[in-house]
């Protein structure tokens, strides 16, 4: 049996599904500093909520994980297709805003489910004047944020603490204590302060003054020794772009799709065990 | 740009399906007409159309690997340019040399580049090494069609191995045919029209274990030596400044030398040959 029900409600039960959705879980904030644009987000897993899209653009989620991966993956394949056609300084912050709002404002006014998720475009300008912060929430609105912003859970409350203290010509490790004291305001026992770890952090920046892909993970040790204040961290030691390479190589021939433990044996026995290290070109010359 | 879009303004579902992490295979849904090897080619050689890249070298160092190239190209008995260049990083810790039909090539080593960081940016890891060369051997079999007809393209790619199965060995080359075959090289490799003349300078001279700064000196003297002998390689031109593109690739990274460093070395092998042309 069918029932009426006006477009208004309609709308309303969705923003208001979307917001729920959105607001349990964990928060994330962005904030510009002096050396560029720091993403963090409260994430125990290793599931990643912030990611490079581009050479000067990063993305940063709070939501439901499959809904704002899609738009990820979206986002870097529009980026490249773009840069592959055109050139890498073509693809802008701005053009893959318009393209998520136009995705997500079709997807919450056609489909019976809206996306629950909220999004950030960051874009690295070359001072914290020229940085563009874009929000982009589950019905498609886009909002140009001045400076900082935050995400998902308690966002309003983190927020509050970010306008009082952000500052555009803050360090890094000043803008990420910040950014860890604003995450941890909110969900303490009692309304209490929590005093939030590494391994609860998920930390990027986008880094103004690196040429080309200014994305780069900060985690490890190098995030324990910014967190407790430490203002001499190396820039190499700033993660590398997308860490994490590949686990060791199985000796087997590039060529061969066959797996390791059929190839293995023969090649261990064609190997010449004896061959000296300063050999020359192995023939013995 | 991409086809079919949505009246509503929502990008298309090529875009957000889970799929594939290749950019190539996304283009195949997105914009095919960006992808090579798809067009038709009417009959007939075509190998004297368009501009030929010459001679690449590529050496194994104790830290990495070594990439050179010369700055020819030619079309037919003219010289095309004098300062192509033909050596780039194909990402952070990889190089890629291309000889054959310029034009083919380039387009080939764009694709590539962007299947690269494509694949680390979605995956967000990177392909191991064995992975890229791979990848890179299916593109050069795209392009087999063209290459019957004169339009030949193949690639030279080296690269530091971030996890190398013998860590003395974390500088590998691979080689390529026209067909598509892989092959790993020990050492050094050439590839190109001088590679016979320049493979030649580095069996005498190579040695297992050569630091980096010696394999720039001898990726350049094998350079010289394919200039000599090869009238399609061009030599160091100190008339003009412009000297061979050498790049490198260690555990710090791919690294391309300046022009002060590669000036300088080139001026000292082009000194030595003034006393022994031989070399």
């Amino acid at each position: 049996m069918q029932f009426y029900a006006s477009p208004e409600q309609v709308q309303r039960d969705r923003s208001e599904y979307a917001r729920k959705g959105i607001a349990r879980g964990r928060s994330a904030v962005v904030l510009t500093y002096e050396g560029g644009i720091l993403l963090v987000a409260e994430n125990i897993t290793t599931l990643r909520k912030i990611s490079e899209i581009y050479d000067k653009i990063g993305f940063a989620a709070v939501g439901r994980y499959n809904e704002f991966e899609n738009l990820r993956r979206a986002g870097v394949r529009m980026a490249d297709l773009n840069g592959y056609s055109f050139d890498r300084r073509d693809v802008t912050g701005r053009g893959l805003a318009n393209a998520f709002t136009q995705t997500l404002g079709a997807i919450f006014s056609e489909t019976q489910k809206p996306y629950e998720v909220e999004i950030c475009i960051a874009q690295v300008g070359a001072t914290p004047e020229s940085d563009e912060l874009y929000r982009i929430t589950y019905d498609g609105s886009v909002m140009d944020e001045p400076g900082f912003m935050a995400m998902g859970g308690q966002a309003e409350a983190i927020s509050n603490v970010l306008r009082e203290r952000h500052d555009t010509a803050a360090e890094l490790q000043d803008a990420l204590a910040l950014a860890a004291e604003a995450l941890g305001s909110v969900g303490g026992e009692n309304g209490q302060p929590r005093r939030l770890e590494a391994k609860q952090l998920e930390v990027a920046v986008l880094d103004r003054r690196r040429k080309g892909r200014a994305f780069r993970r900060i985690a490890g040790s190098s995030l324990n020794e910014l967190l407790a204040g430490s203002a001499d961290v190396a820039d190499a030691d700033l993660g590398e772009v997308d860490a994490a390479p590949p686990g060791p190589a199985e000796d087997k021939p590039t060529v061969s799709a066959a797996s390791v433990d059929t190839e293995g044996e023969a090649r261990a026995a064609s190997d010449d065990p004896a061959e000296p290290a300063d050999d020359v070109n192995g023939d013995g010359s | 740009m991409a086809k079919d879009f949505d009246p509503s303004g929502r990008l298309p579902d090529f875009f957000m399906n889970a799929g594939t992490s290749s950019f190539t295979q996304f283009l195949t849904h997105a914009s095919p007409e960006l992808l090579p090897g798809r067009r038709p080619l009417p009959p007939g050689m075509a190998a004297d159309l368009a501009p030929h890249g010459t001679t690449i070298v590529a050496i194994a160092t104790a830290e990495g690997v070594v990439m050179a190239g010369d700055r020819r190209a030619t079309m037919g008995n003219l010289i095309a340019s004098r300062d192509i260049e033909k050596v780039h990083a194909a990402d952070s810790y990889s190089l890629i040399g291309i000889a054959g039909t310029a034009g083919i090539g380039i387009e080939l080593m764009r694709l590539f580049q962007v299947e690269l960081e494509h694949y680390e940016k979605i995956e967000g890891i990177m392909l191991s090494l064995d992975g890229k060369a791979n990848r890179l051997a299916g593109m050069v079999r795209g392009n087999l069609g063209a290459a019957m007809q004169g339009l030949a393209v193949v690639p030279l790619f080296a690269g530091f191995d971030l996890s190398p199965a013998d860590p003395s060995r974390a500088g590998r080359i691979f080689s390529f045919d026209v067909a598509g075959g892989l092959y790993e090289e020990t050492g050094y490799d050439s590839i190109g029209s001088g590679s016979l003349f320049a493979k030649s300078a580095l069996k005498k001279k190579y040695r297992r274990g050569v630091s980096t700064d010696d394999a720039v000196r001898l990726a350049v003297e094998a350079l010289y030596d394919a200039a000599d002998d090869d009238t399609a390689t061009g030599g160091p031109d100190v008339t003009r400044k412009i000297y061979p593109v050498v790049m490198s690739a260690t555990a710090q990274g791919v690294h391309r030398l300046t022009e002060e460093q590669i000036t300088a070395v080139a001026e000292s092998v082009v000194a030595g040959r003034m006393e022994n042309p031989g070399g």
